[in-house]
This record gives C-alpha cells, sequence and structure tokens, in this order.
C-alpha cells in the first residue's frame, strides 16, 4: 500500500515538526539539532527492538533517551541566547552524529539494519495516528495552558517574562523535555518504518529540512507545523524527479520565506 | 618525528589556518556589524573557487583565476547584502540565520547541478618543496594571507573606514547619531568580506588542486567554530582562533591519526567554550 506508506512517513514529519514547534514556535528558543534527538530515539528503540522487546518498550525507552538528552541542550540553553543558542545546537548535531558513527555497538558508518516492525502493519497505523492524535492534544494543551502563555512570554520577551516572576529556567526545560520526548518517540516509529539506520540520516541536514518545514508551513500555531510537513515531506514523494534537486528547492524555499514571508504560510504576525 | 615531517606539517596546518583566517574574518566582520551569522559566506568561498577555476581553465593564468574569484565573490557578497540581509536586520536574528543556512544550500547544490558532482582540478600551483619540506602552494598560500592580512589591519586601524566599521560594531545608533553612514558601512563591510572569501576560494582550491561543489560545507560549519573561539566579532581573536585550529588539526591527524571523530571533538569544545567562555578564547569579557 503505497499512498499508506507515504503517509506514515509524513506523520512522522508532522510529529518532528509539531515536536520541533514546542521549543521554537513557542518557547522561542531555536534549535537546529532537532534531528539528533530524532536519531536518538530512533536507534535507541531500533536496537531494543532488533533485541527483540515489545513495541511499547522500545518506544519507552526512545522517548526516555531522548529525553535525557534534551534536557542535556535545555540546561545549555539556561546559558546562552539567540545565536550563541543556534550555534551550540548545531554543535550538539554533528556532536551527535560523530558519537553514533564512532560506537561500535551502533554499526559506526553502516548502521544499524535488520530492525523489524515489532506490530502488525495495521497495528503499526493504528499506534501512529494515536500517537499523532496525543502529540496534537499535548501540543493544544500546552498552548492553551499556562505553560502556554509562558511559553509564549518567553518567546516575545525573556527578560519581561522574567520581571513578572515567571521561572523561565524551568519553563525552558519543560519546553525543552516535551519536544525531545516527542521526537524520540517519532524516531522509534521511524526505525522500525524504514528497518535501517545510518548516523548522517541524522545530520545538520535533516534539522534544516525540519526547519524548513516549519517555517514554511508557519510556526507557532497547530496548522502551520501539520501543513509545512505534509507539504514539503509530500512534495518530495510525489515529485520523485525533484530528488535531484531537492537541496537547492529546500535551500531557496527556507531562504525566499525568510526573506518575504517570515512567518510562514499559516503564521501569525507577533 | 623528525625535523622535516615537523615543518611539513607545520607548514601544512598554517596554510589550512590561513584558509580558515580569511573565511572567518569576514564572518567575524558581518557578525560585529549586523549580528547575523552569515552562514551564507561558505557558499560564497565556493562560488569564488568555481569563478577562479573557471578563469583559469579559459586562460591559464593563476592571477587572473584570483582576481575572478575575487570579483565573483564581491558581487556575490554585495547582492546577498543588498537583498537578503539588510532587509531581515528589524526581524530577529534566526530569520536571517535559518534564511542565510538554506541560501548556503541552494549555492552549493547550484553549482552541482552546474558543474557536476565531481571535483575540478585546479592545477594553477605544482607542489614542489621549495624551502626544506615547505611547498610553492603551502608558500603562496601563507604568503598571501599574510598581505592580504595586513592589508585589513591597515584598514580597520588605520582608515576613516576601518574607524567606521569600529564605531559601528561598538554602538551602531551612537554611530549613526555621529554621522556614521550605516548602510556604506555594511556594503563595505561585505565587499571586503566577499573579496577575501572569494580568494580564499582559489587559494584553497589551487592549494588541494581540487574545486567541489561542497568545498564550503567544512568552512560553514567550521567557520562558527572558529568565530564563536575568536569571540564572535573580535578580529584579531579569529584570525588566532583560525591559525590555532589550522595548525592543531594538522599536527592532530599526524599523532593521533583518525581515531577520534575531528567534527565531534570540535563542536563539544565548542560548546564548553560557548557555556564556560562565550566572550572567546582571547578577549577578556566585554560585559
Amino acid at each position: 500500500m503505497y499512498v499508506v506508506t507515504i503517509l506514515e512517513l509524513l506523520l512522522i514529519y508532522a510529529l518532528l515538526t509539531l515536536s520541533l514547534n514546542l521549543v521554537v514556535g513557542l518557547a522561542g528558543q531555536v534549535n537546529l539539532g532537532h534531528a539528533a534527538f530524532f536519531g536518538i530515539g530512533a536507534y535507541a528503540g531500533g536496537t531494543l527492538l532488533k533485541a527483540g522487546a515489545p513495541f511499547p518498550v522500545a518506544l519507552a525507552a526512545g522517548a526516555a533517551a531522548s529525553t535525557a538528552l534534551g534536557l542535556v541542550l535545555g540546561a545549555v540553553s539556561l546559558r546562552l541566547r539567540g545565536d550563541y543558542l543556534a550555534i551550540a545546537t548545531i554543535g550538539f548535531n554533528f556532536a551527535v552524529v560523530a558519537a553514533l558513527l564512532y560506537t561500535p555497538y551502533f554499526g559506526g558508518a553502516y548502521g544499524l539494519s535488520g530492525i523489524p516492525r515489532g506490530l502488525a502493519p495495521s497495528t503499526y497505523l493504528l499506534a501512529l495516528l494515536a500517537t499523532f492524535g496525543l502529540a496534537v492534544f499535548i501540543h493544544e494543551r500546552v498552548q492553551n495552558s499556562e505553560s502556554g502563555y509562558a511559553f509564549v512570554a518567553l518567546r516575545d520577551s525573556e527578560v519581561a517574562a522574567e520581571a513578572l516572576g515567571l521561572n523561565v529556567n524551568r519553563f525552558k526545560l519543560v519546553a525543552f523535555a516535551l519536544s525531545t520526548a516527542l521526537a524520540g518517540v517519532a524516531g522509534v516509529f521511524y526505525a522500525a518504518y524504514i528497518g535501517t539506520l545510518r548516523p548522517e540520516d541524522f545530520g545538520f541536514p535533516l534539522s534544516v529540512t525540519l526547519m524548513a518545514m516549519l517555517v514554511v508551513g508557519g510556526m507557532g500555531g497547530l496548522w502551520g507545523p501539520i501543513l509545512g510537513a505534509f507539504l514539503l515531506g509530500g512534495f518530495a514523494q510525489a515529485f520523485a524527479f525533484v530528488h535531484n534537486y531537492q537541496a537547492v528547492l529546500y535551500g531557496l524555499l527556507l531562504a525566499l520565506v525568510m526573506r518575504y514571508r517570515p512567518q510562514g504560510i499559516l503564521g501569525r504576525v507577533s | 618525528m623528525d625535523l622535516f615531517t615537523l615543518t611539513a606539517l607545520l607548514g601544512d596546518g598554517l596554510a589550512v589556518g590561513s584558509i580558515y583566517a580569511l573565511t572567518a574574518l569576514g564572518l567575524t566582520l558581518v557578525y560585529g556589524l549586523l549580528r547575523v551569522l552569515h552562514v551564507a559566506h561558505a557558499g560564497v568561498y565556493a562560488v569564488g573557487a568555481y569563478a577562479g577555476w573557471w578563469a583559469f581553465q579559459k586562460t591559464g593564468s593563476f592571477g587572473l583565476a584570483l582576481g575572478t574569484g575575487a570579483v565573483a565573490g564581491a558581487l556575490l557578497g554585495l547582492f546577498l547584502e543588498a537583498w537578503f540581509y539588510r532587509p531581515l536586520l528589524s526581524r530577529p536574528p534566526h530569520v536571517a540565520l535559518i534564511g542565510s543556512i538554506g541560501l548556503f544550500l541552494a549555492v552549493g547544490d547550484l553549482l552541482r547541478i552546474l558543474f557536476g558532482p565531481y571535483q575540478q582540478s585546479l592545477p594553477a600551483l605544482a607542489p614542489a618543496p621549495v624551502v626544506g619540506m615547505l611547498t610553492a602552494p603551502q608558500l603562496v598560500v601563507v604568503g598571501a594571507t599574510a598581505v592580504l592580512l595586513l592589508g585589513v589591519y591597515f584598514v580597520v586601524e588605520q582608515t576613516r573606514l576601518g574607524l567606521g566599521w569600529r564605531a559601528m560594531a561598538q554602538d551602531a545608533l551612537t554611530a549613526a547619531a555621529l554621522g556614521v553612514d550605516l548602510p556604506l558601512m555594511s556594503r563595505l563591510a561585505f565587499l571586503a568580506a566577499s573579496l577575501l572569501a572569494g580568494l580564499a576560494g582559489v587559494l584553497v582550491g589551487a592549494y588541494y588542486n581540487q574545486v567541489y561543489p561542497t568545498m564550503g560545507a567544512v568552512l560553514a560549519y567550521k567557520g562558527l567554530a572558529i568565530v564563536v573561539l575568536g569571540g564572535l566579532g573580535n578580529l584579531w581573536g579569529t584570525v588566532a582562533a583560525a591559525l590555532l585550529l589550522g595548525l592543531l588539526e594538522s599536527l592532530a591527524v599526524a599523532y593521533l591519526g583518525h581515531r577520534f571523530p575531528p567534527e565531534g571533538v570540535a563542536f563539544v569544545a565548542l560548546i564548553l567554550v560557548l557555556l564556560f567562555r562565550p566572550q572567546g578564547l582571547f578577549s577578556r569579557a566585554r560585559r
């Protein structure tokens, strides 16, 4: 079922853009290393699935591993702002890919292959849809909760948020933990989906692609990230011939959107 | 390790460090003035290299190749400044940063589509030893860099333009109130930075005798590490950091081999410096 296969991949992308939106769109912390968390989740979950662990266990492990690392980056974000944080997240992505590459346990450059699905195809799709629903629910809860308002305050002016008595550090850590947990979950689904993982699949270019999806769709809201994931992800799938020109198209699109509509298609002007 | 090998390593390290310095200097100058991370600078460098390669194919003259590379780099840099960076100055900094990464990817991929994914050779400099183990390409690269850096030093420290740059970097609003033409300063900074990047592209193409579409990738990310280590916006700290990194890499590969992931180590070091010495390795805390 070709269509279902594509839909599953797009749902994984949408999980990633939604999770990225929690940190970037809502809390205003630039993260250009999101692919690293996706990768950690995929490797942790993939290793367990290969060892014969049940899918929910792999899912939990992927989320836990990714969150643990996410809290490290969250702690870094407490000390760094703006450009400095952006550079650190890029560095983080390179460091994680290098660590995967140089860990013989994970197969080095050859990666991890022969990962089983762990679930029957229909169950997998249902689980993915349910997870997507959960992600939307979490996203909405966060956006319309006290934390959500705190996130937005943080994004719009960190100094003002702090002056209002918000515990800025706590909300940053919460944002990073939620975001990276979701990315880890997406990683486990991806490992089961694709069967083979290589370190460079989770490198900086993927982080840029995810950022492209988020900014093209429009960050901050719920529909922007989902639209971006389906639009750019679907575009690449629908026009296979585009594959040769994918980097130049993503790159130009990113530059043009930033230049002429920095808030994205569905984003609001703040 | 004998003395000959050591001089060869130092020569290589110094040459690589010189290339880093020429490109990172532009990055840090632009950051100092506009507070944007100009990742597409590495794209300017690759375009300069291709322009130089093209000119060398046509004429066989290394001098013309350098000139063409510098002009192509400068034109691209001026265009990016006017079309992309200046209109985005009022936006949050991540807007320009994300767009800049996009521009960099697009430029590299465009070069691949236009000229093919394979390496092109730029055999302008014969790699013959000249002094001891130092080769002609090493001497040319290091010599050219020394001349260019002296030129930049003169402009920055001794001319009204340099005074304007320094004033704008320190406090743009006050500088404007005192009559410094900020748009002109930013345009000229991009011009100087992109000239240097174009020249660096041709020099590195001749040094390794190869020009290829993704040649900017290493510099795009390593450049970020260098300007951070040097202290963002600190010109001479950046030059020192670039030379240091070039030498360390060359020695590390010789002594340690490829047992360590070089990017991983560089970026872990980068994050540590960001956390504990955000002003860079060489400057005192400013705030």
